[in-house]
């Protein structure tokens, strides 16, 4: 799927925009970046990847699992669904579970993630999905 | 150096899993000093009761020596090997590299994992790496295969040939979800699939008629893995310290009323996974086993002669349908970049 599916219609020429001038978007994203970021760190301990999928995992970010999974939990949660790495913590994967059966995104739970894109730690994640990422191929092709 | 023709082992796990008889697979521990032998040792305990041998990687977080060292080893004695990969060390250059390592020394079978962290090993000090994830790892292992190329694009001359293969965790929580999160692995790429050791047979059970229900079983061929406790000691070690492995109190049990004596508990250790083995050849949908020793080796003789396992390609029968599924023509990560794509 597209990186910018979940991006409404009217902000693609802004994505446009943003694709034409990579500059544009490094110095909006300088100017964002802190907001969102500061923003999801509080709400929900987000990890600034730059990909999010908050939306996707009942709003429970998946990088603060140890092993940094983005495709569900590993083999390793204990009988009490706690961590096996930090026991004192609930397993990440089994609280987005448990809170995306409530919430909208629940269909794409099942999904299948690429790897975490590197370069994109700690940019925003917004102003990346009306962008696209870089290397996203669809986004090139609709150019 | 006896060189031996890399047709007669070369993938022989896959046309075990072809053949549509139960295959068995089994696990030797990988080498913990510098002698060759000592691979060849346990090798040879085993090569005649299975059809592929596991080595596993830094397994529990303790290092030992690389995996492909002794698969490696096992190619060069005519048994085909099951590499395991884990995500743990590696960012996804050095596992693209060690995947075509892989292969160069005649490795094709590739279990990918996530691998077993740091932190119950011995230098949990460690950074983790976990660049990607296992079913990325999958992917990884399809994509080089299916299309001739790295992750870059760049032709790989002459591309490798892989068959990846994935675990699974039927023992860990959410246990609704493990069935869904195998056939995300499935989906990936993963062309086989080898379980965590099953002792609680009827979680295993609901597991796989899950699995059934959502034709999982159908795609792929699944292994059961079994493993024979060696003494209480180990039983309730992996009881209680061995996150995603659940020891039922019977066993245990069991395993007390045989006592100290070295060979009575060891039989009935055995005794214990044959009766298991027995009752997983019950549940419909499993495609054979996958015998996880635990540094006992010579175990693996005992088990499949009470057991009655013979590995699949130990006499040519008429193959009927395939279960192994072919490679995915358009891995996830060619068809796009993007960091998703639809189910």
């Amino acid at each position: 799927m597209d990186s910018r599916e979940h991006v409404p219609a009217m902000l693609e020429p802004f994505g446009r925009v943003l694709r034409k001038h990579p500059r544009v978007n490094e110095q909006l994203n300088r100017a964002m970046a802190p907001f969102e970021n500061s923003a999801k760190v509080l709400l929900f301990s987000c990890n600034m990847c730059g990909q999010c999928l908050l939306h996707e995992n009942g709003y429970t970010c998946p990088m603060n699992c140890p092993k940094q999974l983005r495709n569900g939990p590993c083999g390793g949660v204990r009988m009490n669904g706690h961590c096996e790495v930090r026991p004192e913590m609930e397993c990440v994967w089994l609280k987005a579970e448990r809170r995306s059966r409530y919430l909208p995104g629940r269909y794409l739970f099942v999904r299948l993630h690429a790897p975490l894109d590197w370069r994109r730690k700690g940019s925003s994640a917004i102003l990346n999905a009306v962008a696209g990422f870089p290397g996203d191929v669809k986004a090139n092709e609709k150019e | 150096m006896t060189m031996i023709p890399a047709e007669s082992y070369r993938g022989r796990l896959e046309r075990a899993l072809r053949s549509g008889r139960p295959v068995v697979t089994c696990e030797i521990g990988s080498p913990d000093g510098t002698d060759p032998a000592d691979v060849r040792k346990r090798a040879k305990l085993v090569r005649d009761y299975v059809d592929a041998v596991n080595v596993p990687d830094n397994t529990g977080g303790v290092v030992h020596a690389a995996p492909i060292a002794a698969c490696a080893i096992l190619a060069q004695e005519g048994i085909d090997p099951i590499l395991h990969m884990t995500c743990r060390d590696r960012n996804r250059m050095a596992l693209q590299s060690d995947m075509l390592a892989a292969n160069l020394f005649g490795i094709r079978n590739i279990l990918c994992l996530t691998g077993d962290h740091m932190i119950h090993g011995d230098q949990p000090q460690t950074k983790p790496v976990y660049d990607i994830d296992s079913i990325a790892l999958i992917d990884v292992a399809n994509h080089l295969t299916t299309t001739g190329t790295y992750l870059s694009g760049r032709a790989i001359k002459p591309p490798p040939d892989l068959f990846p293969g994935c675990a699974a965790a039927p023992f860990a929580p959410p246990y609704e979800y493990r069935p869904v999160r195998l056939g995300k692995k499935v989906q990936a790429g993963a062309r086989f699939v080898q379980t965590q050791i099953v002792f609680n047979v009827d979680r295993f059970r609901e597991f796989m008629g899950r699995v059934h229900d959502l034709g999982i079983d159908k795609k792929v061929p699944i292994l059961a893995g079994v493993a024979p406790i060696r003494s209480v000691k180990a039983a309730t070690f992996m009881r209680d310290e061995v996150p995603g492995m659940e020891v039922p109190d019977r066993l245990v049990r069991r395993m007390e009323a045989a006592g100290d004596d070295k060979k009575k508990r060891e039989a009935e250790g055995i005794a214990i996974c044959v009766e298991i083995i027995e009752e997983i050849r019950k549940i419909p949908g499993i495609a054979g086993f996958h015998i996880m020793p635990i540094a006992w080796e010579s175990a693996v003789a005992k088990i499949s002669r009470d057991a009655h396992l013979q590995p699949a390609t130990a006499a040519p029968r008429p193959p009927p349908e395939a279960p192994v599924p072919a490679p995915i023509a358009v891995p996830v990560s060619a068809a796009s970049v993007s960091p998703v794509r639809g189910t």
